[in-house]
């Protein structure tokens, strides 16, 4: 019984980790920029959600893809005017990101997000039972659109020019600056989409609770988790990751307090660090780039 | 035509000045030297001893920043970006605040003891991200402080949620104000002597270029080490000072504010001088006291200085201050 | 024994098969030249020898000890000193600081008896050897204004000051001219007087087969050729893999 909720549970778990990674590390994988800013984007794409929803009276399914687009090109955006002009100062990338993040999410505060009526509608109510485990129709959701989101990131990359444009400048930057292919360009578009990724992720999970601006903080940290511990910009490493954290996480709660979860992800940076400080599938080995 | 004009710069010399020797050959050549940093030293004492005690207090945490903001910039030169200050910031005061809550060791005693144990900590716990380049030890310094916090909180080890209070504090206000200023002038500019010297050359140089270093025969990860070492004690004693200052040690003490800040400062102050973030601390501090009724929408201004400062303006106020002050300019006209 | 022995190196990146089971001998105080086309491996083997690439096969011995699996800088502490392609200089620092760093090394500490002269002037010393003007500003820029011709020389003044017994210069000639390539020929002449071993990677093929003692030639990660210089240039095979380049 117990073992059969486990697993349902972290399945889902491991679902919402990845969901939360892959943006982030869709967008350094590409660009090679670490977007600080993933937790908020995540936090404001929800509220824009909510407020579409709320205050203006769009239906769900609009509300959603309207927010998921604006976060998109407000990522792209982002790119544009403020990476490009510090690109390859890796310190100031970070602190510029760091900053955004910081402006967003304290804004938001600043006006007053808190309370639960900040909260998205679940997509279908209700609840299945499977072997004995009663789950929200919403959390099995996630899990399938987890398993969509991977697919279609399979085929864009692998099948699409521009995914393929992506795959060339995340590999080797200089040969395909000499096929044509703009860097800036791709950089700003995977931004784009990781900041999509990010709000779509949000819209998909916030239902489950309420939008608050701690939890941008706490995104963001998953996200650097998951990566950290798979390996930053290798996808398949951060899959694995989240189920490893996901499950672990679940296990940590169920049979010892909820509020014990946090450490599974420092404890599993710790151990990563140690052990393989590159992360499972890193591809950033400690020496080998080009010298 | 249009007439041309460009700005020439020309530095204003002194007859025979090499690294660390300066030959003075009048008042004038040494007051010239000596008044950026004698009147800011005497300045910021007279205001500590003679404003009430309010300000004192201000004074206090606007130098606990800025050696925050010091070590800050001693980490960004040698090439290790932090975004966690408040992890050696926390640590250190946790430490100082153990050694008085358990052991019932004096001031003068946990002080010390915490800056050393804190450095040391800090750097057991990192030694292994500084072997990656680039954003890892920026993540994993974000990310520690906040998941210490949940550790405290959910293991409720050294006074959980509630924290550790009645702490011993400082004799008086006189010995917190001079012991405070006192180290942060001392980190300042021995750490401006350090990376001038020889041996603090090698820390500079991981910064442009650590595969160089190594190409170079320096075992970059025993200096990186080093340089955790030396920047998180700073921070560690801070964290220790403030415990006492405020006879409190708690979950806040790993609060972003203590990450923040100090980058915020240092890119105000320019990045990479020491000094430039210590004005920028100067200013900040006092300015977001004054700003204090807004609430959380301060911390909405260091983002936003964040970004501009090292998007529009990455010079600083330090490096711009600098060049007005060792440099004459004047406008020549472009044949 | 040759001093520096390499045997059977492979090393893949990803599906790049940027070496192929590459053996070759370098004897003492001789100059070994690697050509080959772009892309066709030459750094990736300065890189495994020097202990930046860690290779998947292979060994590399020097004075028959394997440093295989060494970090990059206890290697340069025995003594195999590398140039980087893409110079590699301390942009933030004066020119003749860039020198210090080097002779702060164990290996150099420990020549020179673990005490220290005046670093600055023998750092200014080993830049006059690379042709920086002693009594101009040159040494004293920063090393971001220097010209390219400086910084390459300053590349080759870092494996002077520590003294290295190897130096592996990869791709020194680029980018620089007649001129200038003239004047560094005397520098690496002297080096090899003085008894070390030089190991060129180059695609300024004239200048260095003047010099060369010994060529080997990559193509596709495999060494296609080894030889004397005049061998090569008669080579069929090798004239395929450069096509379109003069020899
Ligand atoms: N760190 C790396 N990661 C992935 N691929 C690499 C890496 N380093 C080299 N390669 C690949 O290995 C092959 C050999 O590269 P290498 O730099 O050794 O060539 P080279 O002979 O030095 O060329 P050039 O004359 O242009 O300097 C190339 O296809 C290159 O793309
Ligand atoms: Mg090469």
């Amino acid at each position: 019984m117990i073992v059969y909720s486990m697993l349902i549970y972290g399945l889902i778990n491991s679902a919402i980790l990845a969901l939360m990674a892959l943006g982030f590390n869709l967008a350094f994988g590409i660009s090679g920029v670490a977007n600080f800013a993933y937790g908020a984007i995540y936090i404001v794409g929800g509220f824009i959600t909510w407020t579409l929803i709320s205050t203006l009276n769009i239906p769900y399914a609009i509300s959603a893809i309207s927010a998921i687009i604006i976060m998109g090109v407000f990522g792209a955006l982002i790119y544009k005017f403020i990476i490009k002009r510090i690109r390859g100062l890796v310190m100031s990338e970070v602190i510029a990101t760091f900053g955004i993040s910081i402006v967003l999410l304290e804004l938001l505060r600043y006006v007053g997000l808190i309370g639960f009526k900040y909260s998205l509608p679940v997509f279908i109510e209700g609840s299945v039972e499977i072997l004995g485990a009663f789950v929200d129709i919403q959390r099995l959701l996630i899990i399938g659109l987890m398993v969509l989101i991977i697919i279609a990131l399979y085929l864009f990359t692998h099948y699409t020019k521009t995914g393929l444009a992506f795959r060339g400048i995340a590999q080797e930057e200089h040969t395909s600056l000499s096929l044509g292919i703009n860097p800036d360009r791709i950089a700003s578009l995977s931004m784009g989409i990781g900041s999509a990724l990010g709000t779509f992720a949000a819209i998909v999970i916030l239902p489950l609770g309420t939008i608050t601006v701690d939890s941008g903080y706490d995104v963001l940290i998953s996200a650097l988790s998951v990566c950290i511990v798979g390996g930053l910009g290798s996808t398949f490493g951060v899959i694995i990751a989240s189920f490893i954290i996901g499950y672990a996480q679940t296990i940590t709660a169920m049979y010892l307090a909820p509020h014990w979860t946090m450490l599974v992800s420092l404890l599993a940076i710790l151990i990563i660090l140690a052990v393989k400080p590159s992360g499972l599938l890193g591809h950033q080995k400690e020496l080998e780039e080009r010298v | 035509m249009k007439e041309n004009y460009r700005k020439e710069r020309i530095a204003r010399s002194i007859k025979a000045r090499s690294d660390d020797i300066y030959a003075l050959t009048s008042y004038r050549e040494m007051w010239y030297l000596l008044f950026p940093r004698v009147i800011p030293i005497i300045g910021i004492a007279l205001v500590a001893y003679f404003l009430p005690l309010y300000w004192k207090k201000v004074i206090i945490t606007t130098c606990i920043f800025a050696m925050l903001a010091v070590s800050w910039d001693f980490l960004s030169n040698c090439g290790l970006l932090s975004l966690g200050q408040a992890l050696f910031f926390g640590i250190g005061s946790y430490a100082a605040g153990s050694l008085d809550h358990y052991l019932h060791l004096p001031v003068y005693v946990t002080i010390p003891v915490a800056t050393i144990m804190g450095g040391f900590i800090s750097t057991i716990i990192l030694l292994p991200v500084v072997r990656l380049r680039g954003i890892y030890f920026a993540m994993v310094t974000l990310i520690l402080p906040l998941m210490l916090m949940r550790l405290i909180e959910a293991t409720k080890i050294l006074g959980g949620t509630e924290g550790i209070t009645g702490l011993s504090p400082f004799p008086n206000v006189w010995v917190e104000i001079t012991l405070i200023l006192a180290a942060m002038w001392a980190s300042l500019f021995g750490l401006r002597r350090f990376i001038a010297s020889d041996y603090g050359l090698i820390f500079v140089s991981m910064r442009d270029n650590d595969r160089a270093t190594m190409a170079s025969g320096i075992n970059i990860y025993a200096f990186k080490a080093q340089s955790l070492f030396i920047g998180s004690s700073i921070c560690a004693f801070c964290g220790a000072f403030m415990t006492h200052s405020y006879q409190f040690t708690g979950m806040p003490v790993f609060a972003m504010e203590f990450s923040i800040l100090p980058i915020a400062a240092a890119s105000i102050g320019g990045i990479g001088t020491l000094a430039g973030p210590l004005v920028g601390a100067m200013i900040l501090v006092p300015l977001s006291e004054i700003l204090r009724e807004f609430g959380t929408l301060r911390i909405v201004f260091y983002g936003l200085i964040l970004v501009v400062c090292v998007v529009a303006l990455p010079e600083g106020i330090f490096h711009y201050a600098s060049r007005k002050y060792n440099e004459m300019e004047r406008w020549v006209k472009i044949e | 024994m040759a001093l520096l022995e390499v045997q059977g190196i492979t090393k893949a990146f990803g599906g790049v098969k940027a070496l192929d089971d590459v053996s070759v001998r370098v004897e003492e105080n001789t100059l070994l030249g690697i050509i080959g086309p772009n892309g066709s491996g030459k750094t990736t083997l300065v890189n495994t020898i020097t202990g930046f690439v860690r290779p998947d096969t292979g060994s590399v011995l020097f004075k028959g000890k394997d440093v295989i699996g060494l970090p990059p800088y206890r290697i340069t502490n025995m003594g195999i000193g590398r140039a980087f392609q893409m110079v590699k200089p301390f942009f933030h620092l004066p020119a003749f600081k860039n020198i210090i760093v080097p002779l702060s090394s164990p290996r150099v500490r420990a020549s020179s008896g673990g005490r220290f002269g005046d670093k600055d002037a023998v750092a200014l010393d080993v830049l006059e050897e690379v042709g920086f003007e002693r009594d101009s500003s040159v040494p004293y820029k920063a090393a971001s204004v220097l010209p390219h011709g400086y910084l390459k020389r300053l590349e080759l003044a870092r494996l002077l000051a520590l003294k290295s017994e190897i130096f592996i210069l990869d791709e020194l000639f680029s980018g620089l001219s007649i001129a200038e390539v003239t004047s560094i020929i005397p520098i690496i002449e002297k080096i090899l007087l003085d008894g070390k071993t030089v190991i060129m990677v180059e695609h300024r093929l004239k200048e260095l087969f003047r010099i060369a003692n010994k060529v080997i030639v990559l193509n596709y990660g495999k060494k296609i050729k080894e030889g004397l210089p005049k061998e090569i240039l008669e080579d069929e095979e090798v004239k395929k893999a450069y096509l379109g380049v003069e020899v």
